[in-house]
């Protein structure tokens, strides 16, 4: 008896104690940050500039982890598996949490995945080789016109961001462009410059990595970025093309409304530190602000212009 | 190149970097040993510590870590007949087949000394020719990246001579496999029957360990004896017999190790490809064909040096153009961006210091693997020769299970790892050997997206045929090679059978 006793005070303690430890405060130990790719990209790199902010702000450490498989899937499928106190984090990337849901069957649907904030789009880019004839956009566009289909656009992935800007620039110019999908953007660089495609669906990421190697004919802002005060936007040339990649940061389903806060407004402050800001920027990202309480707002009005596109590269397929 | 040449000695050989060198060949020796651990998950969970370094002294670290681990893929390829990375795969060869009939311990000497010359070799051309050889590199386009991939395939046929059948449904079984998943280009799912678990399709790294690891596990149980035959006496490094061998073989070591940095070179055919393209050429101009795959020093040291030159190669376009050579290649790019480093085609301009203390530094990486890969080689095979198998069966079940599950902490890989397992040790029952299936599934994918975009690219153009080989002089060499890798031994065994037959039995 008194054994059986003791037996049971222990474990109501210790169930107590790990109770206790569940409700502890965010954040108390190491976070896992997990990329859905491959490491070297441009999810990994912005990761890595926000990994020592992040690790100063909590005063835990930040541990970046990566999943790739299925263009992200893999890891956006599993999301609501994991843990849901705040120390589970995963990147996200649009469009590919709407597009693949649409287009697909990966697993998992866009409403699984409770993003908390985007911070930060790279920008869809035309960019050419340094020697390429093409000297502006209007010059590919007449190319294009003067024999549809022969141009070749590389790109990383199907139905990826830069499936989806080729597509837009066909639709609001009528130039008919070949995608060429490519295993990441990685290896989208070495096509262009050995001149395997005649232009790249990229982003501006891609033009400060590579400097004088390539043109960036274009960029799809509202302004010009800081870093390449020189190239036009789509905008200013007349086509309606604003967007790129989007990337943000999701948590299990399972985490509780003030942890999903407290995300946010610490990814919003890392957002706002001018040290990170120039960071990214001289990466050649564009940053952004959409935290917790407008998600919802920004994540309808993603998904209604890509449902319109998706409809095209299905019929394209 | 206006490098002072005392300051990047200096610096090279100064003590923090030395440490840094000889920590980072040791501890990449032991994780890639351990089959489930690669030098990318090392590095890139090493990357954070390098924040806070000097870029050089942070770049030597994770090089010497990569080009130890490409060794340390040998000593497990060689006890245990599973490769720790894939670059591995080509060492299990000659390297197992020698273990098991007592000369493990010259297979780990020999596999530390090609390595280590592979390693020199990669590194000084780095050091040399890099802005040289990086421009080359982008004439490589998808179609060329087919004729590669076949390249590797025809290593099937040439591989199975015993049993060519069973060879090539072996590689068409593993082109099936390389197929499961999310499509590239396209897009369509295939072959996952709904499942989460195949979604992302099979991972090599999880077949790999299961393929070769498994059938090793099952056959250590249902023989009795020893897993390896111990050496007679205790005979040391068998140095001198090594050296002897790799006098022998010289010829071989340089044309593996240029082999190994040229394939290194381009982006995204890794020590996996290097050493098998090595291993067959190393076949096809030796003396004695027939012994390799039973036990052959030549092919051990081909292997070995050719996966250790692709650390050198890697980062020549690295470097110079900024595309990762290999996957630790992108992890360190990224590393170098978030110090502010672009690199690219200004880094040997702005960072010149940087960049040649690194390559010296690698190079002094490399020699310091001579020492502490014998050791490490001599640790582990005396631990495999002398535990006996009722210890060993355990730890290295353990050892696969905890090795698939690390690859991305996704227990789907471990399942894939037993299923594998299973059939891998079913098909070598019926006489069908692992080595074709792996191949299949590493080179299916290079193969499938070469020629669906050298399509996509020929059709947009109207001239497919152009696009896949008329226009392309670079494919017509690797064609070339594949012919000359089919047909001479075929011809040759006719040329000595007429020889054999006097008077000739036409």
């Amino acid at each position: 008896m008194k054994k059986k006793s003791l037996a049971c005070l222990i474990a109501g303690a210790a169930v107590a104690i790990m109770a206790a430890g569940a409700a502890s405060a965010f954040p108390d130990r190491a976070i896992t940050y997990v990329i859905p790719f491959n490491p070297g990209g441009e999810s990994d790199i912005s990761a890595r500039f926000q990994q020592p902010h992040m690790q100063e702000l909590t005063g835990q450490d930040v541990v970046v982890q990566y999943q790739p498989g299925a263009g992200g899937a893999q890891a956006w499928s599993v999301l609501n598996d994991q843990p849901g106190d705040g120390h589970y984090i995963m990147g996200t990337n649009l469009p590919h949490i709407v597009m693949q849901p649409m287009l697909q069957d990966p697993g998992y649907e866009t409403d699984d995945l409770t993003n908390v904030y985007m911070f930060h789009f790279t920008p869809d880019a035309l960019i050419v080789g340094a020697d390429s004839e093409f000297q502006s956009v209007q010059d590919v566009i007449d190319a294009a016109k003067a024999d549809p289909g022969a141009l070749t656009g590389g790109g990383s992935g199907t139905n990826s961001a830069n499936h989806i800007a080729n597509q837009l620039f066909a639709n609001e110019t009528g130039a008919q462009i070949t995608y060429i999908p490519y295993t990441g953007t990685g290896a989208t660089i070495p096509a262009l410059l050995g001149g395997e495609v005649d232009m790249l669906w990229g982003y501006s990421t891609i033009a400060a990595t590579q400097g004088d190697a390539v043109r960036m004919l274009a960029i799809a802002q509202e302004e010009r970025h800081p870093l390449f005060p020189d190239v036009p936007t789509f905008k200013e040339l007349g086509i309606d093309m604003v967007g790129g990649a989007y990337r943000g940061i999701a948590v299990p389903k399972s985490t509780p409304e003030d942890v999903r806060q407290q995300l946010s407004d610490l990814i919003g402050e890392i957002n706002a530190n001018p040290d990170f800001i120039k960071q990214m920027e001289e990466a050649g990202f564009a940053m952004l602000d959409v935290p917790y309480e407008e998600m919802d707002a920004f994540m309808a009005e993603r998904k209604e212009t890509y449902r319109a596109i998706a409809e095209q590269l299905e019929s394209a397929n | 190149m206006n490098v002072d040449v005392g300051f990047v000695l200096g610096e090279a050989f100064s003590l923090v970097n030395l440490v840094l060198a000889i920590s980072g060949v040791v501890l990449g020796t032991v994780i890639g040993a351990l089959p489930g651990l690669s030098a990318t998950m090392a590095i890139a969970i090493l990357v954070p510590f390098t924040f806070t370094m000097d870029p050089a002294s942070a770049l030597i670290m994770l090089g010497a870590i990569y080009t130890g681990a490409i060794y340390g893929g040998a000593l497990s390829a060689i006890l245990v007949n599973t490769p720790g990375t894939p670059s591995a795969i080509a060492t299990t060869f000659d390297g197992y087949p020698m273990a098991k009939r007592g000369d493990g311990d010259l297979a780990v000497t020999l596999a530390v000394l090609a390595s280590v010359t592979g390693g020199l070799i990669g590194a000084i051309i780095l050091l040399t020719l890099a802005p040289v050889l990086a421009r080359p590199a982008l004439a490589f386009h998808s179609t060329e990246y087919f004729w590669l991939a076949m390249l590797g395939l025809t290593l099937i046929a040439s591989l199975s001579t015993g049993n060519l059948l069973k060879g090539l449904i072996g590689g068409c079984f593993g082109l099936t496999l390389s197929m499961i998943g999310v499509a590239v280009i396209g897009g369509d799912m295939r072959f996952t029957f709904g499942s989460q678990t195949l979604l992302g399709g099979i991972d090599i790294v999880a077949a790999l360990i299961g393929l070769y690891c498994i059938p090793v596990l099952i056959d250590m149980v249902a023989r009795p004896g020893q897993h390896l035959r111990p050496p007679e006496s205790n005979r040391g490094f068998r140095l001198a017999e090594a050296l002897r061998a790799c006098l022998r073989n010289g010829f071989n070591l340089v044309r593996s190790s240029i082999i190994g940095t040229l394939v290194g070179i381009l982006p995204g055919a890794g020590g996996s490809i290097a050493s098998l393209v090595a291993y067959s050429e190393a076949r096809r101009s030796s003396r004695h064909p027939e012994r390799f795959g039973k036990g052959e020093p030549g092919g051990v040291l081909a292997t070995e040096s050719a996966n250790n030159a692709t650390v050198g190669g890697g980062f020549i376009p690295t470097l110079v153009l900024g595309i990762p050579g290999t996957p630790p290649d992108a992890v360190i790019l990224g590393a170098l961006l978030v110090q502010g480093i672009r690199v690219g085609p200004e880094l040997f301009t702005q960072h010149g210091g940087i960049v040649y203390v690194f390559m010296v530094g690698l190079v002094i990486a490399t020699v310091l693997m001579l020492p502490t890969g014998l050791f490490i080689g001599r640790y582990a095979y005396r631990f495999i020769v002398d535990t006996p198998k009722a210890m060993l069966v355990p730890l290295v079940a353990f050892m696969t299970v905890l090795g698939s599950f690390a690859i991305h902490a996704n227990p789907n890989d471990v399942l894939v790892m037993v299923v594998m397992g299973v059939m891998g040790w079913l098909l070598s029952l019926g006489g069908y050997s692992v080595s074709p299936i792996v191949l299949g599934l590493i080179l299916g994918q290079i193969a499938e997206q070469g020629f669906m975009r050298a399509y996509m690219i020929g059709t947009a153009r109207g001239d497919f045929l152009g696009q896949l080989i008329v226009n392309r002089p670079i494919s017509w060499a690797i064609v070339a090679l594949i012919a000359v890798t089919l047909f001479v031994p075929v011809i040759r065994q006719y040329l000595v059978g007429r020889r054999t037959v006097p008077g000739g039995a036409e």
